[in-house]
């Protein structure tokens, strides 16, 4: 095993959804040991799935990403293998304990001692519903570095409203700058693009705390306020209003920057919607040099010539016939040799590609991207691979995606030190367990 | 002190993504010597521009990106930009470049140059898609990457194309990501002493990220589902994007918790008559129709502030759509501090978004606004020990100097 950049660091992850656990898998690929306490009395809704056990219909009925489980059949353990789950928890340890009762928290303060860092994003007043403050962790640990991601922040009039990503985008401005700019935001459909923005930034924001903490010694409070944090994603929007009292509008897939043509078009597909068999490709011409590309990989058609559309000023006033043009010549033709062409002559292009395209992707195998993991219940999957590559300390899937409970015996043998005595009490009262209780529906 | 503070980072780097990475640093204390060619960053040249009026010191895109940062133009080209490359490199704990892969080898500046300089130096290399395989040389866009590498397939109606983020968000998101493999390449020279290559592929800063790509990619190898553009979340007893007098409201379906609703609602008929209020009969496509069209005349008669505070009493999950002018003039962002107010000297007080999360101690702080193009040139290449001779020939946009 190479070292790895975090080796020596303890994080305690007591997150929730996609934001927090985010934050932790990424600090877990560095190095990091990520702990997660999970309780076998309380089931956390989107986390290991939307609900413990659910009913055959229920995983039809849902989307893909949350309920497409092994073979389709709920099986024994369905919290093991939720797609949304697995996605979130490689390199991590899983161990159980019940924090509603008092020896359960007393477990936690013993591990608290020995760890860096905890993080938690789950809806305000639910870690001071359990006693975890700030002043709590301080008693077991001085110079612990606690993370909290609240969706407004903890203090001013929204501390309190409930959030996913969707409405706090909304807050910021991101439900009315995007969707399709002939139609109104209705039809927008939910994304969650501030889960991998609070995420990342969330990794970073432990690593330069214990970088301050190496040097000072002093552990700190950090709050990541998700609506704060997501403004950075909609810069050209809020620069335009801060400098000039413009408020942008959604232009749909064309180019903030008002370079023409811009867009998604129809390629040579071999389905429809409905069968997730439409293809399209997206190209985008940043300046003159490409057009003139472009015209010559097109075969050079007389609309490519003409004057009107030679500079970009006359490409953005008459954008729609553009893209009337284009659309004709690439609904021909297959998307990846769309790419390849349209590349060839120095024009931005890809597929819209449908996530399960991605694992027939030359260029993704030609750099070796996958990874195969055996998850238990599942089998064994190849895996979307990590975000960087990292030359002597590269990011590796050590600990596949962690099944509830398996590492009760690390954790409460190897990491806190109990007697086999105490070990089974742990067990007999229902606080070490592989399986939710059988009252957790 | 700030918690970066003895952090030295040699920016190569333009545009949106590896600017807004070495902000990140910047912003916390690192000592970001920004480097750019004698035309600017290209994001100089990018809106929008104070007054309309496109000039390199006028670009708020620019300004946004590159806080606490230095800039020093050099000319990489020419023997004496490589020597002030050198002593820049052997100050710095790491080395990040934006250039097309290749491109830096060319010029004599690649891993086998620095990393000679010294041992625990890492060079960060990113790009569109990687240093190696066959889309190594691809051009990409925003767009370009977000609908090849993220999950931009699932967005919009099924009758339509897909449909992107806002703006430049998908090229932000990556920006965090590399902030994190920043952090990770200082730990690792920090703890174990060990200077690396890392290559950082645009796009696979978004196939291995989050919003639902990786888990749709799972799903199918699990069952072989494939996921569906949506269409509205219609459906909900509250569910979906509702008009209201002054805009939008955004509700995911609650009907989990209906007692929500009703005490959002305030109790009328409407939504608690036996029909609405049996679970089984919730389910009828009419019934939902019905208590809509009464929602809808709910929501026509009160402003989206009006409808989130009686939503945030009743803890139910739903927010407002602001537009940019809401967000500004919001009271509790304001309140909190969000805001950043900046002096320039040529775009005077500009208002800024501020930390990206709160860190009392060594934390965020704007020590001097974005630089002016070449502005620090002179004072770092002393600091790093040039000559004034050096100096001028590093920065001289003539190759034979």
């Amino acid at each position: 095993m190479t070292p790895k950049p975090l080796d020596g660091v303890r994080v305690i992850d007591l997150c929730v959804v996609w934001a927090g656990p985010f934050a932790t898998m990424i600090l877990g690929d560095l190095g990091a040991e990520v702990l997660k306490p999970e309780n076998p009395f309380v089931f956390q809704p989107m986390t290991r799935g939307a609900i413990a056990r659910p009913p055959q219909m229920m995983l039809e009925r849902a989307a893909a990403w949350a309920g497409g489980l092994p073979g389709n059949v709920v099986g024994d353990r369905p919290w093991n293998y939720n797609p949304t789950f697995v996605s979130l928890y490689r390199n991590k340890k899983s161990f159980t304990v019940d924090l509603r009762r008092p020896e359960g928290m007393d477990v936690l303060g013993k591990l608290v001692a020995k760890a860096d860092v905890v993080y938690e994003n789950n809806a305000t007043g639910t870690m001071e519903g359990l006693g975890i403050t700030y002043d709590w962790l301080q008693q077991h640990n001085p110079n612990i570095i606690f993370v909290r991601v609240p969706a407004y922040g903890n203090t001013g009039p929204y501390a309190h409203a409930r959030a996913l990503g969707v409405h706090l985008e909304a807050v910021m401005g991101h439900t009315l700058l995007r969707g399709y700019d002939d139609a109104d935001p209705s039809a927008n459909t939910a994304i969650y693009s501030g889960d991998y923005l609070a995420g990342a930034q969330g990794a970073f924001a432990v690593m330069t705390a214990l970088w301050h903490r190496e040097r000072t010694g002093a552990g700190q409070l950090i709050e990541i306020a998700q609506a704060e944090n997501a403004a950075a994603m909609f810069t050209q929007a809020i620069m335009d209003y801060s400098l000039n009292g413009r408020v942008q509008e959604t232009i749909g897939n064309r180019d903030v920057n008002g370079r023409h043509p811009c867009g998604v078009y129809p390629a040579k597909s071999p389905g429809t919607s409905e069968d997730q068999g439409d293809h399209w490709v997206a190209i985008s011409i940043e300046d003159d040099e490409q057009w003139q590309a472009l015209g010559r990989a097109l075969g050079n058609p007389a609309w490519t010539a003409d004057p009107r559309f030679a500079t970009n000023d006359g490409r953005t006033q008459h954008f729609r016939e553009i893209d009337q043009h284009i659309a004709v010549f690439t609904a021909q033709v297959d998307d990846y040799e769309l790419m390849n062409h349209l590349q060839a002559h120095g024009v931005p292009c890809a597929p819209v590609l449908e996530a399960s395209r991605m694992f027939e992707d030359p260029h993704l195998r030609a750099r070796d991207f996958f990874k195969k993991q055996t998850v238990e219940g599942a089998g064994t999957h190849e895996y979307v691979g990590p975000m960087w590559k990292l030359g002597e300390t590269p990011v590796e899937f050590l600990q596949p995606p962690v099944t509830f409970g398996e590492h009760n015996d690390y954790v409460y043998h190897d990491v806190l030190g109990l007697s086999d005595e105490a070990y089974q009490q742990l067990k007999d009262t229902g606080h070490i367990a592989t399986e939710y209780d059988a009252s957790v529906p | 002190m700030q918690a970066l503070d003895d952090v030295v980072v040699l920016d190569l780097t333009q545009h949106i993504a590896g600017p807004y990475a070495t902000k990140l640093l910047a912003d916390f204390g690192a000592d970001v010597i920004k480097v750019e060619p004698s035309s600017g960053d290209i994001a100089r040249q990018l809106g929008p521009f104070k007054g309309d009026e496109p000039d390199i010191e006028r670009s708020g895109t620019f300004f946004f990106l590159n806080t606490n940062k230095r800039s020093v133009v050099l000319n990489l080209a020419s023997e004496a930009g490589r020597a002030a490359i050198t002593a820049l490199a052997r100050r710095a704990n790491v080395v990040v470049e934006s250039f097309a892969p290749g491109v830096l080898d060319r010029l004599g500046l690649g891993w086998d140059f620095l990393h000679p300089i010294r041992p625990d130096l890492s060079l960060v290399s990113v790009s569109n898609f990687g240093q190696d395989g066959p889309y190594r040389d691809f051009k990409a866009t925003d767009l370009v990457l977000y609908a090849f590498s993220g999950e931009m397939y699932s967005m919009g109606t099924t009758d339509r194309e897909p449909v992107k983020m806002a703006g430049t968000a998908a090229l932000i998101e990556s920006g965090a990501s590399i902030g994190a493999a920043l952090m990770g390449t200082l730990w690792a020279s920090k703890r174990h002493g060990i200077g690396q290559h890392v290559d950082i592929s645009l796009s696979e800063t978004h196939f291995g990220g989050v919003d639902r790509r990786h888990a749709t990619a799972i799903a199918y190898q699990y069952s072989g589902r494939k996921t569906l553009r949506a269409g509205s979340q219609g459906g909900g007893m509250p569910g979906g994007i509702y008009p209201c007098a002054d805009g939008y409201m955004d509700f995911t379906n609650a009907s989990i918790r209906y007692d929500r609703v009703v005490d959002m609602l305030g109790s009328p008929d409407w939504a608690t008559n036996e029909v609405v209020m049996d679970p089984m009969k919730r389910l009828d496509p009419e019934v939902i129709e019905e208590w809509n069209t009464n929602f809808l005349m709910w929501c026509l008669e009160r402003t989206k502030r009006e409808i989130w505070e009686e939503g945030r009493r009743a803890k139910m999950l739903c927010g407002p759509l602001f537009t940019m002018r809401d967000l500004f003039e919001d009271d509790h962002f304001r309140d909190r501090g969000f805001w950043h107010e900046v002096q320039h000297p040529d775009l005077g007080n500009v208002t800024i978004p501020g930390r990206p999360f709160q860190m009392p101690k060594g934390g965020w702080s704007i020590r001097r606004p974005a630089p002016r193009l070449g502005e620090h040139t002179e004072a770092v290449l002393r600091e790093a020990g040039l000559s004034d001779a050096g100096i001028t020939a590093a920065s001289a946009t003539d190759v034979s100097t």
